[in-house]
């Protein structure tokens, strides 16, 4: 057995020892509470594209079948509804599946929530975290897209409004999945932005993309913005081609809350995939009173990737998935 | 043979892909947040030579193929197929004209060659790296010329035809690198 070393030599190490201490200056300097949810809860997020580790009842723990978290979203909003105020995580979250340059399976994620704040205001927010811990290199002024403006600029169609058959015709244009009556709507457009769009993102500044399909809203609320186009509040942020970041203005309505689980689940089961129970903890949180919040969840490793120059996520990491 | 999904496909993996054997060359995982997780692949076929790149939806597998490569020493040529052997087992393979293709003007006898063999056929031959053949036909060219404009064009043994310098005699032995096709030096006697 040779592979016994880490993958991150010492000085990366340091490195993410002294962005740590960044983050958490951060926050302490802005009234940010840290807080601590657990890892491995008795649900776990529904979301069809998350697959999440499943930890096996054993006789002598009480219960069914635990999950390690794909993030701290539902455990941290029941500490909003109980009146934290604002609160921020940086621990680690497991989503299964996910190893490549920019991915494994267990990762860092800083995730943080404001009670009574808009999304722009949050996204405001991130930009300053991100100007105090990236190097002079990225200090460009963050730009503001919309979702819509950049499949139009790069495609010549609305992503609101491109019929199914319109986006499996992208598609088989613009990438190599070759004919894709098999893909969903919502899978050409997560295909046609990740191959023609992110990686021209944020070559010098971040680049904060606004304005999400209705159909990506996972728990962000959807309106209908000024252009007439139904939207998920939701923004995320690219920085030199990767992504970063995810804000929500989080959905607050418990009612819609549990009809978008109860849908995802009756997709999960129809698709052969795992069907988690229901958080009717979460849901019951919802039901007491979330209060209207904007909520953020950021790679750490990435962006540790971006302060040091690392071109792939092992190089930060103490020891990859696969060798531990 | 065993199947194999796309988390599994690194770099070397031979599989079979619309019924040819294939390497994996390149295996980039495309996912955007909480969205559809895609594989974009670069491929080469094993048959064809011809490498593409094609994305596939993340869970998708592939059989895996039955390809190796094994070093084989060739012995002859019997007009139609090429015949190979295991220094090891003693095991005769024959290769015929589609598996050695190019490789054809470099075989010597006896030399060893990497044959690669789907489910025990070889597919294709690689030559070694340098081959020593003999010149049996080239114009005398300028005595003296050590440094020459281009040299003349030279038939070796095997019927290839290599580009050497003006020096080099018809009856002389050279070094050829077989992956450029160029002179490389002459062999001493």
């Amino acid at each position: 057995m040779t592979d016994w070393r880490p993958g991150a030599l010492l000085p990366m190490l340091q490195e993410r020892a002294r962005l740590n201490a960044a983050l958490r200056e951060f926050f302490f300097r802005r009234g940010v509470l840290e807080v601590e949810t657990p890892l491995l809860c008795s649900s776990t997020a529904t979301d069809l594209h998350l697959a999440s580790f499943p930890v096996p009842p054993s006789f002598a723990a009480a219960g069914g079948t635990r999950y390690l978290q794909t993030s701290p979203e539902l455990a941290m909003k029941r500490l909003l509804a109980a009146g934290s105020g604002p609160v921020y995580q940086l621990g680690k979250a497991f989503r299964a599946g996910d190893t490549g340059a920019r991915h494994n399976p267990e990762f860092t994620l800083l995730e943080w929530y404001r009670p009574g704040w808009s999304l722009p205001a949050l996204m405001s927010e991130v930009e300053a975290l991100l100007q105090s811990v990236l190097p002079p290199a990225f200090r460009f002024p963050a730009a503001q897209r919309t979702y819509r403006s950049l499949f139009e600029e790069r495609f010549g169609v609305n992503p609101h409004m491109a019929t199914a058959d319109e986006l499996r015709g992208l598609v088989s244009v613009h990438t190599s999945f070759g004919e894709a009556s098999a893909l969903a709507a919502s899978d050409c457009l997560d295909l046609l932005f990740s191959t023609a769009i992110e990686h021209s993102l944020g070559a010098q500044g971040p680049v904060f993309v606004s304005d999400f399909p209705a159909s990506q809203a996972s728990l962000s609320q959807v309106c209908v913005n000024a252009d007439g186009d139904r939207v998920a509040q939701r923004c995320e942020v690219y920085l030199r081609g990767m992504e970063l970041a995810n804000g929500y203005q989080e959905l607050v309505d418990a009612v819609e809350q549990r009809q978008r689980m109860a849908a995802d689940l009756e997709e999960r089961r129809a698709r052969g995939l795992p069907t988690p129970p229901l958080d009717e903890r979460f849901l019951a949180a919802l039901a007491a009173g979330l209060p209207a919040c904007a909520g953020v969840a950021l790679g750490v490793d990435r962006l540790l990737m971006l302060r040091t120059g690392a071109a792939a996520l092992d190089e930060v990491l103490a020891f990859p998935f696969s060798r531990c | 043979m065993a199947t194999y999904s796309t988390n599994e496909w690194k770099g070397g993996l031979k599989v079979i892909y619309e019924g040819d054997p294939c390497v994996i060359v390149e295996n980039e995982y495309v996912k955007p947040g909480k969205g559809q997780a895609f594989n974009r692949v670069r491929m080469k076929n094993l048959k064809t030579g011809r490498q593409w790149e094609k994305t596939f939806k993340s869970g998708e597998a592939l059989e895996g193929a039955d390809v190796v490569d094994r070093e084989m020493q060739y012995l002859y040529n019997d007009g139609e197929f090429w015949h190979f052997m295991n220094t090891e087992s003693f095991e005769q393979l024959q290769a015929d004209a589609k598996a050695v293709e190019d490789a054809a003007k470099w075989l010597k006898e006896e030399d060893v060659c990497v044959v690669t063999l789907w489910n025990g056929v070889p597919l294709t031959v690689a030559p070694p790296n340098f081959v020593e053949l003999e010149i049996v036909e080239t114009d005398p060219g300028v005595k003296g010329d050590t440094a020459g404009s281009g040299g003349k064009p030279a038939k070796l043994s095997t019927g290839a035809v290599v580009k050497v310098p003006l020096f080099v005699q018809q009856g002389e032995v050279i070094k050829v690198d077989t992956r450029t096709g160029e002179y490389h030096s002459r062999v001493g006697k």
